[in-house]
């Protein structure tokens, strides 16, 4: 049943709301690339651009390139992989119920607003060719109240808010990387232990913390 | 509570000499303002927990109990009104945002209330809807400009996706969460007895609920709480909620206690966890963005459904409206600055945005001056009491209306503005399962009918006064309103003559 579609021209919405089957876009495809997809692959060979896999909730988009900005908008569920890198207000309120987890992979780094208002799923930012500085922009994590995102990389990003906690990875963490990094390099090529190897951050959301606003009733 | 000088804003009245101490006060109130004093042998009441919900009132079988207002007072001043100095105490106390629900209740100019409609005398005959018939049927969405014909010369259907209601009335968002679930049932199944539509608002859409899919509108706002593909194909509109006249330019923020149980299967969010839907969409930040998330919708819809996109009414109303118009949106959805809400902030509910009144009189002549008014329909919301209040609007230029508090009052709301609390003793915002079982869907379901069918009739009577048989031909007509008491750029912003003229 696995119908193989083309796709040589950047039309919008391709893939909007599929359930399955598997799509290759083979020239730069237009904004909300798998819009609502809810299974199903599609697989970009070349670079994406805004808003790809926005309200997505289940099946698997990976982009052989870079993605624009707000990838992975409202995600609740599936996964997306970028090979180089993403724009800003990636993962913008990602969230997760139940067995469905979303996961954001992006290769090289990220622009500001990262993850703002995640409420579950999992993003992870490899930095890959951005060794030497943080992988993402400003404002990363703002407004977080859950999920988790990963950083590889030696550096904090630049004012992180006092909601968000940051923390060396743990076995448990190391073990919800392993896969992600696994089909990482099994889609565009490289050693997923040299990866592995490398230093992380983990930033969660403050729980001591909390962005709760302070009502009194009237 | 004394410290924070703060005295209790309603007596209760208990006439002991009525009173046989059966208890059901203290049974019916969640508030637990009721008691038995076993000592003093008699009922006794805490009155710092009133609320003024009338719940004992109306279940007290002695007719023993009347709340009214406490008659103690600040020292008299016009200027600091005793809510004003209450207010100050409770921030001083707290260091909290103020919070309040239900609509703006402060008292500015009701344009409603300064609009009169016409009737015929001698020429042009009233027509009486009890002989003749009299056309509620209202078709929400794009009407095409051209009609095309093919070679034999027949007509070749190309009509955009209509919403077709039996009567320009529908209920408007209240999401599950804000309301309960048999709230939700009450107005889902008025809503197919009446041909017409309630709306999920963002708590998305319960799985018992999708079997009344023909008369539901779908809501995607800002946190895309429990929208995926099956939520979207199951309604007969899908409604992209931007603002909310009770507090526009702000989000929402439903607190993890309360994503509970379903709520929190419906919502797609794990228990406990907080709602917090951001202020804007982030994937929206212009007229172009808002339409590739309008097209998104209708790709993947297959284009079936009309898409409507609400808004606050706020000062640049009408050039707002214009650009949602060219944003493909099929129907623009207004709610003015007196609508309500299950919680909002008290500054913003009662100081941002502006009259609906205004705001559609305003919005529909733009859409006119433009030659777009009929590329999309209005619907228009924020406090509408009454079956004149929407003809009214459609009068001034709305194809339908949007109810909520109107429902809620026929559920049994006392108006007691208290829905933040999740302690509703009529069973309408709360989720506690012995309060949300007092509200009966069937009892609901057909006071909601009643309303709507009475209204109805109301508007056909009103309509037929003037020479009028259709909701077509009344929808901006005008020259059938005259203000009383408003100066000219009222009227001329309504665009009415005044009384007399
Ligand atoms: S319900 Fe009426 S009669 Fe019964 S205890 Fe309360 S006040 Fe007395
Ligand atoms: S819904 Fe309930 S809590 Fe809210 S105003 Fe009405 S009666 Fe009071």
């Amino acid at each position: 049943m696995a119908v193989q579609e083309t796709y040589a021209l950047g039309q919008r919405y391709i893939g909007c709301g599929a359930q399955w089957g598997k799509i290759t876009v083979t020239q730069v495809p237009g904004n909300a690339l798998g819009a609502y997809l809810d299974g199903g692959e599609i697989e970009v060979l070349c670079s994406a651009q805004d808003a790809t896999g926005d309200t997505m909730n289940a099946g698997e988009i990976v982009v052989h390139g870079s993605a624009g900005d707000a990838t992975g908008y409202a995600m609740r569920g599936g996964a997306i992989y970028v090979r180089d890198n993403g724009g800003y207000r990636c993962g913008i309120h990602m969230k997760e119920y139940r067995d469905k987890v979303p996961v954001l992979v992006v290769g090289g780094s990220c622009g500001s607003f990262l993850g703002e208002y995640q409420a579950g799923g999992t993003i992870l930012v490899l930095g890959i060719g951005c060794e030497d500085r943080a992988p993402v922009g400003n404002f990363c994590g703002t407004g977080m109240h859950g999920g988790r995102i990963y950083l590889r990389t030696r550096f904090l990003p630049p004012n992180l808010p006092e909601q968000v906690a940051v923390a060396e990875p743990q076995s448990a963490d190391l073990e919800r990387i392993r896969p992600l990094v696994g089909r990482f390099c099994e889609k565009f090529g490289g050693d997923p232990e040299s990866l592995l190897a490398g230093h992380f951050f983990v930033l969660t959301p403050n729980t001591s913390n909390p962005y709760h606003q302070l009502y009194v009733n009237n | 509570m004394a410290q924070e000088y703060l005295y209790p804003e309603f007596q209760v009245v208990r006439d002991l000499s009525r009173c046989t101490g059966c208890r059901a006060c203290a049974a019916q109130c969640a508030n637990g303002v009721h008691r038995y004093d076993a000592d003093r042998g008699q009922m006794v009441s805490d009155e710092t927990r009133c609320v003024n919900c009338h719940r004992c009132v109306a279940f007290c079988p002695e007719r023993a109990l009347k709340i009214v207002k406490d008659r103690q007072c600040f020292r008299e001043n016009d200027n600091w009104s005793g809510d004003a100095i209450r207010e100050i105490y409770r921030q001083a106390a707290s260091g909290g945002v103020l919070l309040s629900s239900m609509g703006n209740a402060k008292e500015y100019p009701v344009y409603w209330d300064r609009l009169l409609i016409n009737a015929s005398q001698v020429t042009n005959p009233s027509i009486d809807p009890l002989r003749e018939p009299m056309e509620t049927k209202t078709f929400l969405g794009k009407k095409p400009d051209t009609l095309r014909r093919d070679a034999a010369g027949r007509l070749v259907p190309e009509l955009p996706p209509q919403l077709e209601l039996d009567t320009p009335i529908l209920f408007s968002a209240m999401s599950y969460g804000s309301i309960s679930y048999n709230a939700h049932e009450s107005l889902a199944r008025a809503a197919q007895a009446l041909g017409t539509c309630y709306n999920t608002g963002e708590g998305g859409l319960h799985r018992d609920f999708y079997r009344y899919g023909a008369n539901t509108i779908v809501q995607v706002a800002s946190g895309r709480f429990g929208v995926h593909r099956d939520y979207l194909e199951a309604g007969a509109a899908i409604e992209i909620k931007i603002g909310q006249g009770a507090k526009p330019g702000i989000g929402g923020h439903l607190p993890g206690a309360k994503i509970v149980g379903d709520v929190s299967a419906t919502r797609m969010i794990p228990e406990g966890s907080d709602a917090i839907s951001p202020a804007p969409h982030h994937d929206i930040y212009s007229i172009e963005d808002l339409r590739q998330l309008v097209y998104s919708l209708k790709e993947v819809t297959r284009g079936e459904k009309p898409v409507i996109v609400k808004i606050a009414a706020v000062h640049n109303v009408a050039a707002i409206a214009s650009g949602v118009a060219r944003s493909g949106a099929d129907i623009i959805a207004i709610d003015g600055f007196r609508g309500g809400t299950g919680a909002a902030p008290t500054r913003i509910r009662d100081n941002v945005g502006i009259p609906i009144e205004l705001a559609l009189a305003a919005v529909d002549q733009r859409l006119r001056d433009e030659g777009i008014r009929s590329s999309v329909s209005l619907i228009a919301g924020g406090s509408i009491r009454s079956s004149a209040d929407a003809l009214k609007a459609i009068l001034l230029g709305a194809d339908a209306v949007y109810i909520a508090t109107a429902a809620l009052l026929a559920l049994g709301c006392h108006l007691c503005r208290s829905c933040h609390s999740g302690r509703c003793n009529w069973g309408i915002a709360t989720q506690r399962p012995e309060l949300v079982a007092r509200l009966d869907p069937d009892e609901g379901a057909q006071r909601l009918v009643n309303l709507v069918t009475a209204w109805t009739h109301e508007i056909k009577e009103m309509m037929g006064g003037m020479g009028i048989n259709s909701i077509e031909a009344a929808r901006g007509n005008r020259m059938m309103l005259r203000g009383v008491g408003l100066n000219e750029i009222e009227l001329g912003i309504l665009g009415v003559k005044h009384a007399g003229q």
